[in-house]
């Protein structure tokens, strides 16, 4: 004796906020009761296990069905199957498109691809999220990248426009896309630490600032590459360190700006050649795309470390970079001006945000 | 060339991939109505084609625009093979045949395939320019409104009620053809679906000619079914009430008749009359009544006349042809008869006085006699010439004098709330009706003898006058125990009434009401042709008794005297009958309160025994008290002056209502021997018993802040909020084999008890709220399979406001509610409910004080309006939500349509449309009705797990039916489907194979509603909206 059919249909579909949430993480529907009894569901309703057992599956089954639909968001608006008022359309593609930072941090930078695919169960089970979960997150990063790729102007409004997410996760899918478009290393020992809000916040840096779109408002333009001629312009910083001159009257200006003002004044002045050395450098390597990948283990290397080991505070980092930056406008010989600026603002704000335990 | 029908297809969208290759499709349509078919081009390498073709015109008799479809079919050009189809779309024209319904189809429809479903939408225009016929012979029928709502439409007045109309048509099934051994299954379900739209275009129009002919412009309460008879044919049939209806000048008319959108508002008018109680509408000694329930069975094809006994001739005064002229309301007793006599005469006149009806127009209802029903069993032979469906319709017809002469039994000489169905399995079939027999008040019947303006000012009558028996004391065809009214104090009623009605929106109600439920089981020995149908009906009366005393005993449990939307079902499989009687028990004021229920053992000696006993006796006795506290029953304590001796005896024993099922002349005499009594005894001698008091107790009582009724509304409830939410849900059950009949039962009946705990359970976020027309059908598919569907509507209503009578200082209160912080305002709530609460609405006396002052109440609703809005932001931000969403969806026509064009070509979001099986939507007034929604569609798959099992299947196979009835009136300007129903589902699977077939048959009355709170402000824009585009429709 059983069950063989079981089926409820609402003109207005009907759905329980809750179970879409056990159902996006992927769990079963007898792991799904489980969780709904201990949170404590039995109290509502007067219900019994065999209710919930009814509902957690009639959900599941809609939210499948719904599925098809979330993966191409637009067509959630004018689909005629499912009767769903905007707030609650916008709400089942918001939380589809969610996904966990701890997710995220693991597939950043990798290409999204079918090998990667491969590795989801490890990272499920290094992450404790279910792989069914790990699966949609990646589908969807990678639905994501393919149709925004090619598309011209400004990536987090393409984000936004075909997927109708919300600003703050478009933004954060922009980071991933970005990401995974340059592949930038992020799965080193050293960078670990980092979490994927850390790595957002640079991508909407370099996103702002770095890329074609950046300075040129111009539809055409694409956010998802870096400016080449900027690149390639930023080999001309690298007579900051060069020219010996140059070097030391940099450093008695910041010097000069932080004496007294910071904590570390004796070992800045030390490693003041260092830091610079290793700031332009990682400038102007940028233009092979091997260093652009390795921007972040260079930061963290070359310079994040190094100021770490000397116990800089973030403070003191802060008004370091401040006036290492700035002086250089009183170089009278530098006439790259502009270049820094756009250079030293990024990476500046990208430190101040790397630099922590 | 009666008529011109013309198309355009303008574009589509979401299309499947037809090309692998390029992930495109390279679609065009083809157009076709009758025998004529148009193209549109190719739009090549596209999956949202625009072809934007132009007008294809059809030039047709308006016979074939009743009977035929018009039908789109999406393919995918194929320059080297054969073309492959997408899907079709069929629509139906006939709303654009009536001036008063729909003036043009525009819109997304979705295209459907019988074995992929949807697949993608199309964008068409359709318009009919028709022109005027005269031709007194002529074959159709446009402009004779159909509505499947089972009362006066909201925005029409009833001129004249003509009565019943019926009509069956039959052809060969195109699955049992010898065809279809060779033809894809596509194509075979193309075939039925085709057949069964010609033949309901078909029956529609031959219904329609006999309204014409009755002189009538409508047919209300249309209930069409299908007979998927097998082998033997498909019978598709129709009945309903034919009648003159007359358009409510839309807007100046609203002022008057305040709100048409909740009918138990109208409850306070009665109250207002000043002759409230006992105006005497009937002549003649007044008379017993009682819930009565005939059954009689043709054991298979032979028709036995053991009816005709009661069919003797009533006598007929002479139809006086001038009428009562003047004013009707004010007449004496024997000028009432007189008119009494007409009504009657005007009856007999007609070959059956049935009404669809089950609500009526003020007045028209007078007295109400019981249930009457019944049943034949017969074998089904194939249907030889289907010109002449004579076997069919002389079956119907059978049944139809049978319920005549029942009624006639019961004193009454109509017949309302009627509805015939069929079961079929293999080649038995069991034909049912039933109804409810009734006086009716001629004013509606008459030809031209009352003015217009009498017939309205007639006194309604009071909220008793349908309960007061309409038989002769002296001449009971049944066990009755009669006392006088308990409202008016004059005239006799029974003790307890049963009916197929809704509840009279004048009755006197104490407390709420709630659903009950009778289920039963019955195994049977599989058999063959006559030995089968005449097992059956042996079966049934034993079924239908014991359905019959499940109800009583649950009425009784509850406290209520009354049932209304009474409806069984009797379902028949090869090794079991099923019964469903589902019904709203109410405690009608007018009657008097129901006795306990008294157990008696059959050995008083054995002291565990006895124990036992009253173990029992007094859960029972605490689930009574338990279910009036819930249903807030506590009716006003009177001076018992019941006929006879009331004094319940506790070792009386009585088995009084296990004779209620019997036929009548069995009855009379089992009466004599039991005498009067209150309270119904149980002998709990025999298990039959012991299991029917468990099967008592298992019913669970309805979650905190759940009401349910299978009726139109819930009494006691009227401010509902415009949440609703429809649904259907379908249950399969698998049994074992070798089950007992008590095991049986039990399985059933937790079925139908988890359904119901699971229907709670979902709809949770919408409490307080009432789930009405809570629709049960029950099916075999097939042995071992226990099949059941439900449709109903979940409301939602305020529970501060229900409480009418704390408002002499509730006006008060909740002004300042208003302005106070929200924490205050809850403590006023609470408050407010804690003064009312102790007299709810009990007494008529207060019902017309309610009623005497309307404009102090709608100025207090219109605060409560504004208090609602607020609780609400209090309690739940999710309804706050919604109900902002529903003031968000475009209302008034005129502003719809435009929207709505604007739309299909931007392509942003879809209109909402609702639905419900109610005749209305609350909060809101239906301002047009656009014609009849009647679709069937079949969905078949042969790859069942890949679909999800038969539950994805038939989850996404009812979600698209519902999508198809939205797109559909949306297309036709609407924004709501009232008295929807889902008239079939057929589910058949074969998961061996991976395979299931589904079809689902569903009808509705498509509308255009406002919302009430944006009446006042959009009525002028609405009215100039209007009759713009009724300008443009004649125009085009």
């Amino acid at each position: 004796m059983s069950m063989e059919l079981d089926v409820f249909v609402g003109n207005t579909t009907v759905l329980d906020e809750d179970v879409y949430q056990l159902w996006l993480d992927g769990q079963t529907v007898t792991d799904a009761v489980r969780i709904r009894i201990e949170a404590g569901a039995l109290q509502e309703c007067e219900a019994n296990a065999e209710v919930l057992l009814s509902d957690t599956m009639d959900q599941f089954r809609t939210f499948q069905m719904c599925e098809r639909l979330l993966q191409s968001p637009s067509k959630v608006a004018n689909q005629l199957l499912f009767q769903i008022p905007p707030h609650r359309q916008t709400m089942l593609i918001e939380r589809y498109y969610e996904f966990d930072s701890m997710f995220a941090r693991e597939v950043l930078g990798k290409k999204l691809s079918k090998g990667t695919k491969k590795d989801l169960d490890d990272i499920g089970s290094k992450t404790g999220i279910v792989l069914k979960s790990c699966r949609r997150q990646f589908d969807n990063f990678k639905r994501v990248f393919k149709v925004v790729e090619e598309l011209k102007g400004p990536l987090v409004e393409n984000i936004q426009r075909h997927f109708l997410l919300s600003d703050v996760l478009a933004r954060d899918y922009a980071a991933i896309v970005f990401f995974a478009n340059s592949r930038f290393e992020t799965g080193k020992r050293k960078l670990q630490y980092l979490s994927f809000q850390d790595f957002a916040f640079c991508a909407g840096q370099l996103i702002s600032y770095w890329t074609v779109g950046a300075v040129d408002n111009v539809v055409e333009n694409m956010d998802v590459d870096l400016e080449k001629e900027f690149l390639h312009d930023l080999k001309d910083l690298k007579v900051l360190v060069n020219d010996k001159d140059m070097l030391d009257q940099h450093k008695s200006l910041v010097c000069a700006q932080l004496r007294g003002k910071i904590k570390v004044f004796s070992e800045m002045e030390a490693s003041f050649k260092n830091l610079s050395r290793a700031l332009v450098n990682i400038a102007s390597k940028l233009t092979h795309t091997k260093d652009v990948r390795d921007l972040f283990i260079d930061l963290v290397e070359k310079f994040i470390e190094p100021c770490r080991s000397d116990k800089w505070t973030i403070g003191d980092l802060r008004l370091f970079l401040t006036h290492y930056s700035s002086s250089v406008h009183t170089l009278e010989a530098f006439r790259r001006q502009v270049i820094w600026d756009r250079y030293m603002g990024v990476i500046k704000s990208c430190i101040l945000k790397m630099y922590h335990d | 060339m009666p008529g011109k029908l013309k198309a355009k297809i303008v574009a589509g969208r979401h299309l499947p991939v037809m090309d692998r290759a390029s992930d495109l499709t390279d679609a065009f349509v083809e157009v076709k109505f009758g025998n004529t078919t148009f193209k549109t081009d190719v739009y090549p390498k596209s999956l949202n084609p625009q072809w934007n073709s132009e007008w294809f015109k059809f030039e047709v008799d308006d016979e074939d625009l009743q009977d035929e479809p018009l039908q789109i079919t999406v393919l995918d050009h194929d320059t080297y093979s054969a073309n492959d189809a997408i899907g079709k779309v069929y629509i139906d024209i006939d709303p654009l045949l009536c001036s008063e319904a729909a003036t043009v189809i525009s819109g997304w429809l979705p295209i459907y395939d019988t074995i992929h479903g949807i697949r993608g939408e199309i964008n068409v225009l359709v318009k009919v320019d028709l022109f005027n016929d005269l031709n007194r012979f002529r074959q159709s029928s446009c402009g004779v409104k159909f509505f499947c709502t089972t009362s006066i439409p909201r925005c029409y007045r009833a001129v004249m009620v003509h009565g019943f109309v019926e009509e069956l048509v039959v052809n060969e099934d195109p699955e049992y053809q010898w065809i279809d051994r060779i033809r894809t299954p596509r194509a075979s379900n193309e075939a039925r679906q085709r057949l069964i739209f010609l033949m309901s275009g078909e029956l529609q129009r031959k219904i329609g000619l006999k309204v014409l002919e009755m002189g009538g412009n409508a047919v209300v309460g249309y209930l069409q079914c299908f007979d998927l008879e097998g082998e033997t044919g498909l019978v598709v049939r129709a009945i309903g009430t034919a009648c003159t209806l007359e358009k409510i000048s839309t807007l100046p008319a609203t002022a008057t008749h305040p709100s048409n959108s909740s009918p138990s508002k109208d409850m306070k008018e009665p109250g207002f009359g000043e002759e409230a109680p006992g105006v005497p509408l009937s002549s003649g000694p007044p008379t017993p009544l009682r819930a009565q329930t005939f059954s009689s069975f043709s054991p298979s094809k032979s028709y036995s006349r053991q009816s005709s006994s009661s069919d003797t001739e009533l006598s007929l005064t002479p139809k006086t042809g001038m009428g009562s002229g003047g004013s009707a309301g004010k007449e004496a007793g024997p000028l009432k008869a007189l008119l009494r006599q007409q009504t009657q005469s005007a009856l007999e006149q007609r070959e059956y006085p049935f009404f669809t009806l089950t609500a009526f127009p003020p007045g028209f209802l007078l007295h109400v006699g019981g249930v009457v029903s019944a049943r034949s069993v017969k074998l089904l032979d194939r249907i030889h010439n289907p010109d002449e469906p004579e076997t069919r319709d002389a079956w119907w017809e059978e049944i139809r004098q049978e319920i005549k002469s029942h009624a006639k039994a019961l004193g009454c000489h109509a017949v309302v709330g009627y509805s015939e169905s069929t079961s079929i399995c293999e080649e038995v079939c069991i034909l049912s009706a039933s109804g409810t027999a009734a006086i009716l008040s001629s004013r509606f019947m008459q030809d031209g003898s009352l003015d217009t303006e009498h017939r309205f000012e007639e006194v309604v009558p009071p909220g008793c006058g349908f309960c007061h028996i309409p038989y002769d004391e002296l001449n009971i065809p049944f066990p009755a125990q009669l006392t006088y009214c308990y409202c008016c104090r004059r005239y006799k009623v029974p003790d307890v009434l049963f009916t197929t009605i809704d509840l009279p929106t004048e009755a006197n109600v104490t407390g709420k009401g709630c659903l009950i439920q009778a289920r039963l089981c019955r195994t049977k020995k599989k058999a063959q042709g006559e030995g089968n149908a005449t097992a059956i009906s042996n079966l049934l009366p034993f079924l239908e008794y014991e359905l019959h005393t499940q109800l009583m005993n649950k009425l009784k449990l509850r406290g209520m005297n009354a049932l209304f939307g009474l409806r069984i079902q009797i379902s028949v499989g090869e090794t079991m009958l099923l019964g469903l009687a589902s019904a709203t028990g109410v405690y009608l004021t007018a009657l008097p309160s129901p006795g306990g229920i008294q157990v008696a053992g059959k050995t008083p000696s054995d002291i565990t025994y006895e124990q036992h006993i009253s173990n029992m006796q007094k859960k029972i006795n605490d689930t009574i008290s338990k279910n009036k506290e819930l249903h807030e029953i506590n009716p006003p304590e009177v001076v018992e002056e019941i006929i006879g001796s009331p004094i319940p005896e506790p070792r009386q024993r009585s088995r009084l209502f296990r004779s209620h099922s019997e036929s009548s002349d069995e009855v009379s005499e089992l009466d004599l021997s039991h005498g009067k009594k209150d309270a119904f005894v149980l002998e709990i001698d025999d298990t039959d018993a012991v299991e029917d008091i468990h099967a008592l107790l298992t019913d669970s009582p309805t979650p905190a802040g759940f009401y349910s009724c299978n009726t139109e509304i819930m009494p006691g409830i009227q401010n509902w909020t415009s949440a609703i939410q429809m649904f259907t849900s379908v249950r399969v059950f698998r049994l074992n084999a070798n089950l007992t009949n008590q095991g049986l039962n039990k399985i059933f009946s937790d079925l139908c008890e988890n359904l119901l705990k699971s229907l709670y359970f979902k709809l949770r976020s919408m409490v307080p709220c009432c789930l009405c027309h809570l629709n049960f059908t029950v099916a075999i598919p097939e042995d071992e399979l226990i099949q059941v569907a439900v449709t109903a509507v979940a409301m939602s209503f305020d529970k501060e406001q229900s409480l009418e009578n704390g408002k002499q200082s509730g006006e008060k209160t909740l002004i300042k509610a208003i302005t106070e912080n929200d924490e205050q305002l809850q403590f006023n709530l609470e408050l407010n409910a804690e003064t009312s609460s102790p007299n709810p609405l009990s007494s008529p006396k207060g019902l017309s004080e309610v009623g005497s002052h309307p404009s102090a109440r709608d100025r207090c609703s219109s605060w409560i309006e504004q208090l609602k809005l607020k609780a609400h932001t209090i309690r739940r931000g999710s309804v706050k939500t919604t109900s902002s969403l529903e003031k968000a969806s475009p209302l008034p026509e005129g502003r719809s349509r435009s929207l709505r064009s604007n739309r299909s070509y931007s392509g942003s979001s879809v209109a909402v449309v609702k639905m419900t099986p109610l005749s209305f939507i609350p909060g809101a007034k239906i301002i047009k009705y656009l014609g009849i929604i009647n679709m069937f569609f079949i969905r078949e798959t042969t790859s069942l797990r890949e679909e999800g099992g038969v539950s994805g299947f038939l989850h996404t196979f009812i979600a698209e039916v519902f999508a198809m009835v939205r797109a559909h009136v949306a297309a036709l300007g609407g924004n709501a489907v009232v008295s929807y129903s889902m008239k079939e589902c057929v589910f058949m699977e074969n998961p061996n194979k991976n395979q299931a077939q589904c079809l689902i048959n569903v009808s509705g009355d498509a509308v255009i509603f406002i919302q009430e709170s944006e009446l006042e402000s959009t009525s002028v824009q609405t009215q100039s909206a209007t009759t713009h585009t009724s300008n443009g429709g004649e125009g085009t």
